[in-house]
């Protein structure tokens, strides 16, 4: 909402200056958003009237002016505007004048001639961005008089940020009363007496739609001035609050709707053909609209119609065919009530916001049209002349509000604070509102415009902004208090991603969408969540997988010069649209060098087996296996997919050469995603004493087949340890000279310990034979030797 | 015979024992002397020869000497193994300056940061930590939040919608009435987490983080809300003395509703370009839950009431850390990332 500081000023007297007003308004909810003034600083510029101009005697396209100033000898000035001509008022800087852009007004010698001042464009002025020809102004300006004081260039326009719940301030009356309920200052009212009747001539109206129309004020105006013009007084209050001049009664109809918030049309009643109809457009119905575009009309838009079809959108545009033009001699004026219902929504859909939606989307008093009908008609009639009908009503009304049932007990309550009855009873005065505290609860009855005070909370709402939110006390609250679980076998996410960085990642967060192209690299997700209204095409589907942005994000780096990437992010992947299919996970990446470069290390390429090793101490206490598996974004032969318990928890890989190829990664990134749940859970520990007896190694080499994985021979010795062993771990693999080709040899280191008692050779080579029998039999191992 | 001059004999065993230049030579020379066949042992074997008296004066002599001479060889042992240790420590030695071998760190991302922060402050006053889902529902993320159809307010959400209807969560709200369908008051948690919104310029990212906070109680008023919260900022940013302000705002869901603005943590209040040379940073809104909102999810309005908030992670992180382009955190350049770890 942009209006003229002076307009404001002539509807309520306040002594604020504009920045207190504009921190006032702002602190209650309406945001001051700027404040502008409408004229750069200048000085010494005065109305002026061109009394003779002739042709300069040197110079072709420049004249010689006489010009009157007020005070003192007409002055000789030479000008180079075409429309310099005897007559015509302009602005005239004096000698000694300053002007925007630090030009400053001396006596000068234009081709040998005395110029004595300076006549002004509006683009000299600072007043308009290109002007042609000097300013020019109504016959009747006053010559001699300050320029800045004639045109009010010392106004200032105030742009304020208004809330979708305060429609009832989309107006000059709305913030004027606003400012009056804040500061007590005192209203002025705007005339909207009754114009009576200079005709009987009226145009009948039929509301087909009451439920969306409760109210239809109609008016004819006969005989009006073809060459009237808008004011210029009107001119500069439209201009200021960004509203061009079209047409004396349009100018009307925007300005009510400015000072009083009513939106209002005007159609040429030489075009209407029957009764005006508020109706529900039928389906095929098209509209060929004010700014040139022709719409199909839906079933759920509301229209004025009249024999020939539709004629506009109700509360949101007029139709070309019945605006007012040039020619326009009788109009029919409209002001009527439409429910946000009937308009919230279409605007947008045709892509047509207007200060007319704009207000009926969010309400509008409904017991303004009559008053703006009033004031519109007394503005006309000044305008243009002609003469008034009577005014036309049609619709069932809007019903009288039932009063807002309030508890001042309630209100304290919610705020926190006390606050004396006779208080409270002056805030609701302020706003206009009635209270009858002889019942209880009192029974508030809210004024026609305050349309959006309609519960207790609405009201409460308001006693806190009147009395103020910097009034109310921040108190520490005191409430009964419980400490939070501490679930010990849930870990924290922080403690994974505090283990992550201590390993060298870096966390990074990418967003959630993705291309279909990298969708379909990296996930075996056949049907991606596809955006309907994605902000580029190459973020337009719901990723299901971490790695596209993690590689994504490798990219990035290398072209930054970055040798050696570690990353790791947290976040949810989607599969689907319920919670459950949004799960969240961890996913990290690994490129470059196992290490950085450092003195006294040789350099090497990071492997699976270093973020194995990673991966293996994250889940620590947990023992995921290992599963070799196929992943369509990784490596077929370095490749594992997670089991904890028989449940799948994520994978681990080198990324797919296909892909280090295609993002041009050089070498292939270590990567890796796992289940965050599978993380979270950990066992709650349970002390199983300590042995006072010697532990034993005892080391065991055996010879198996060369493709045979570890895994598996690890996780079956251990699921079948004698007792005695309390370790048993592959501490060597060797292949090579004294290993026969296609077999490979597996150290092995165990630990035997007995709770009770040292144990005998006799019971250790007996443990050990077990192992290594147990190992011949299941993998067709055979004892090194 | 045991020479009389038992003082050459000290004086030939101090010199013998200086010149050892190791406990081994030093051994080879002790037996010179006190050894099986050294001087002093042959002197003490033939006490025996001698009458009664003779023999105890000579041996108390001997004895005397003996004790002497071991003192002399402790002594020169401890020089020598001191001396010993002192080169191997000089051996040993090596350039501490050098630097230190191992796998680099990393760190956490600023955004993450700035989460956990606020995590650990208010569950310190006993919030609980809620999470939801991002792709949503309209009536979680809007029509429960008293936010119908067609409601302007929609219009300040520019909302990404999936082809079935389904949304991206354009603030963390819906995790209110997620929590408040599955649990009875009191309740008092935190949802942080990633919302959408379908704009992308200099200021704004289609992504970014929320921080929804929920008290719910028999009374829990707007004095509370204005206390939490100001004491939050004050500890967030370590500020006793943090200026805020409330102003009367709109959210469909609170009711009566306020955004919370800070002084400028940049120029403290002077104005500079970060606060539109207001001396103000909007950081929060927040507000009373609307009766509707409780309607919603079956709560009584008239015994339960309670505050609820909605903050910008980003906006705090760049405030906090001095990060003057949202774009970055999302860029996730190690450059940028290192200066966090």
């Amino acid at each position: 909402m942009q209006f003229s500081e002076r307009w404001l000023r002539s509807l309520v007297e306040t002594d604020l200056g504009i920045e207190a007003l504009g921190e006032r308004l702002t602190l209650a909810g309406l945001e001051l958003e700027a404040i502008a003034p409408v004229a750069p600083p200048f000085d010494q510029v005065v109305v002026a009237e061109i009394i003779a101009a002739r042709r300069h005697p040197n110079a072709d396209r420049l004249q010689l002016c006489t010009v009157r100033v007020g005070q003192g000898e007409p002055l000789a000035i030479v000008c180079g505007a075409a429309n310099a001509r005897p007559g015509l008022k302009t602005a005239c800087a004096l000698v000694g004048a300053r002007l925007p852009g630090g030009i400053e007004i001396r006596p000068v010698q234009v081709r040998g001639v005395d110029s004595h001042g300076m006549l002004c464009s509006a683009r000299e002025l600072g007043l308009a961005e290109a002007a042609e020809g000097i300013l020019e102004l109504p016959h009747d300006a006053p010559v001699g008089v300050d320029l800045r004081a004639y045109l009010h260039l010392d106004d200032r326009i105030v742009t304020l940020k208004l809330t979708p719940n305060r429609g009832d301030c989309l107006s000059l009356t709305g913030i004027a009363r606003e400012v009056a309920a804040l500061t007590g200052a005192r209203l002025q009212a705007v005339d909207c007496s009754e114009v009576s009747a200079a005709s009987p001539v009226r145009h009948p109206v039929d509301v087909l739609a009451a439920e969306a129309c409760p109210r239809y004020c109609g008016r004819v105006i006969r005989g009006l001035d073809a060459a009237a013009r808008t004011p210029a007084w009107m001119a500069e209050r439209l201009a200021r609050s960004g509203v061009r001049c079209i047409h004396p009664v349009v100018d009307v109809t925007n300005y009510v709707l400015l000072e009083l918030g009513q939106p209002m049309h005007a159609f040429d009643l030489g075009r209407l053909a029957g009764p005006v109809r508020v109706r529900w457009a039928q389906a095929g119905e098209r509209l060929h609209l004010l700014n040139g575009e022709e719409i199909a009309l839906a079933p759920d838009c509301l229209i004025i119609a009249d024999d020939g079809g539709p004629l506009a959108l109700a509360g949101i545009m007029g139709g070309a065919g019945s605006a007012v033009g040039e020619g326009t001699r009788d109009v029919f004026l409209e002001a009527a009530h439409f429910t946000p219902a009937a308009v919230a929504g279409r605007a947008r859909r045709y892509g047509l916001a207007t200060d007319s939606s704009q207000r009926f989307e969010r309400g509008v008093d409904p017991e303004l049209p009559r008053r703006a009908m009033e004031r519109a008609t007394r503005l006309i009639l000044e305008l243009c002349g002609g003469e008034a009908g009577p005014v036309v009503e049609a619709g069932p009304g809007v019903g009288a509000r039932p009063p807002i049932a309030f508890r001042p007990q309630r209100a304290e309550r919610l705020l926190g604070i006390s606050l004396p009855e006779a208080h409270m009873l002056a805030l609701f005065g302020r706003l206009g509102l009635a209270v009858d505290t002889g019942a209880t609860p009192w029974q508030v009855q809210v004024p026609s415009w305050r349309f959006d005070l309609v519960r207790e909370v609405d009201l409460i709402e308001e006693l806190a902004r009147l009395h103020g939110y910097e009034r109310i006390p921040p108190r520490a609250p005191s409430a009964v208090s419980h400490m939070l679980p501490a679930h010990e076998s849930e870990r924290p996410l922080d403690d994974l991603k505090a283990y992550l960085s201590a390993m060298g990642y870096h966390e990074v967060i990418t967003y959630s969408f993705i291309s279909s192209e990298q969708h379909n690299d990296f996930t075996n997700e056949t049907e991606p969540i596809v955006l309907r209204n994605p902000i580029a095409s190459s973020m337009n589907v719901m990723r299901a997988s971490l790695l596209p942005g993690l590689v994504h994000t490798l990219r990035h780096n290398l072209n930054h010069g970055q040798e050696r990437v570690r990353l790791f992010e947290l976040g949810r992947c989607f599969l689907g649209t319920d919670a459950a299919a949004q799960p969240l996970r961890l996913g990290g990446l690994a490129h470059g060098a196992a290490l950085p470069e450092q003195w006294g290390m040789s350099a090497r390429t990071v492997d699976f087996y270093d973020v194995k090793a990673e991966l293996e101490a994250l889940f620590w206490p947990q023992r995921p296996e290992f599963v070799p598996a196929a992943h369509p974004a990784l490596h077929p032969g370095r490749c594992a997919r997670l089991r904890l318990h028989g449940v799948e928890v994520g994978w681990l890989g080198s990324l797919h050469p296909r892909l280090t190829q295609k993002y041009d990664l050089g070498t292939s990134p270590v990567v890796f995603e796992l289940q965050a749940q599978a993380l979270i859970q950990r066992p709650l520990p349970r002390y199983a004493g300590l042995s006072r007896f010697p532990a034993v190694r005892r080391d065991l080499a055996v010879v198996v087949a060369a493709d045979l994985p570890v895994g598996p021979i690890l996780a079956a010795v251990r699921a079948a340890l004698p007792a005695l062993v309390t370790e048993f771990e592959l501490f060597d693999v060797y292949q090579g000279q004294a290993v026969e080709p296609g077999k490979k040899s597996l150290a092995f280191r165990m630990l035997l310990q007995h709770t009770e008692k040292t144990l005998t050779d006799t019971e250790i080579d007996a443990a050990v034979a077990q192992v290594l029998d147990f190992l011949t039999r299941h993998f067709d191992a055979r004892l090194r030797t | 015979m045991l020479p009389d001059n038992t003082e050459e004999l000290l004086a030939a065993a101090r010199r013998d024992f200086a010149a050892a230049t190791s406990p081994a030579a030093l051994d080879q020379i002790k037996a010179r002397y006190v050894g099986k066949n050294g001087l002093l042992t042959g002197q003490l074997k033939a006490l025996s020869a001698l009458p009664p008296e003779a023999r105890r004066q000579a041996g108390a002599r001997l004895n005397a000497v003996k004790d002497e001479i071991e003192a002399l060889l402790r002594q020169r042992r401890e020089q020598l193994m001191a001396a010993a240790l002192e080169q191997q420590l000089r051996q040993e030695a090596i350039d501490v300056t050098l630097p230190g071998r191992g796998q680099g760190r990393g760190g956490l991302h600023p955004v993450s940061r700035t989460l956990g922060r606020i995590e650990r402050l208010f569950t310190s006053l006993g919030f609980a930590v809620a999470e939801g889902p991002e792709i949503e529902t309209d009536f979680h993320n809007f029509t429960a939040l008293n936010i119908p159809a067609d409601h302007p307010a929609r219009a300040m959400h520019d909302t990404f919608y999936l082809a079935d209807g389904h949304l991206l969560r354009t603030h963390t709200s819906p995790v209110q009435v997620r929590y408040m369908q599955a649990h009875r008051p009191p309740l008092k948690i935190i949802a942080p987490g990633r919302v959408y919104r379908c704009d992308s310029d200099l200021t704004h990212t289609p992504m970014f983080h929320q921080v929804e906070g929920l008290w719910v109680d028999e009374h829990i008023s707007f004095a509370d809300l204005k206390g939490v919260l100001s004491e939050f900022m004050a500890r967030f940013f370590e500020r006793e003395d943090l200026p805020v302000r409330f102003r009367a705002s709109f959210f469909p869901f609170t009711e009566p509703s306020a955004e919370m603005d800070i002084g400028c943590v940049i120029c403290n209040g002077a104005g500079c370009r970060v606060c539109s040379h207001t001396g103000w940073l909007e950081v929060l809104g927040c507000g009373m839950v609307h009766p509707n909102v409780f309607a919603h999810v079956g709560i009584d309005a008239e015994v339960w009431q309670g505050f609820a908030f909605g903050l910008g992670v980003e906006r705090l992180t760049m405030l906090r850390y001095g990060v003057d382009d949202l774009r970055l955190f999302f860029d996730n350049d190690l450059r940028f990332l290192r200066q966090f770890a």
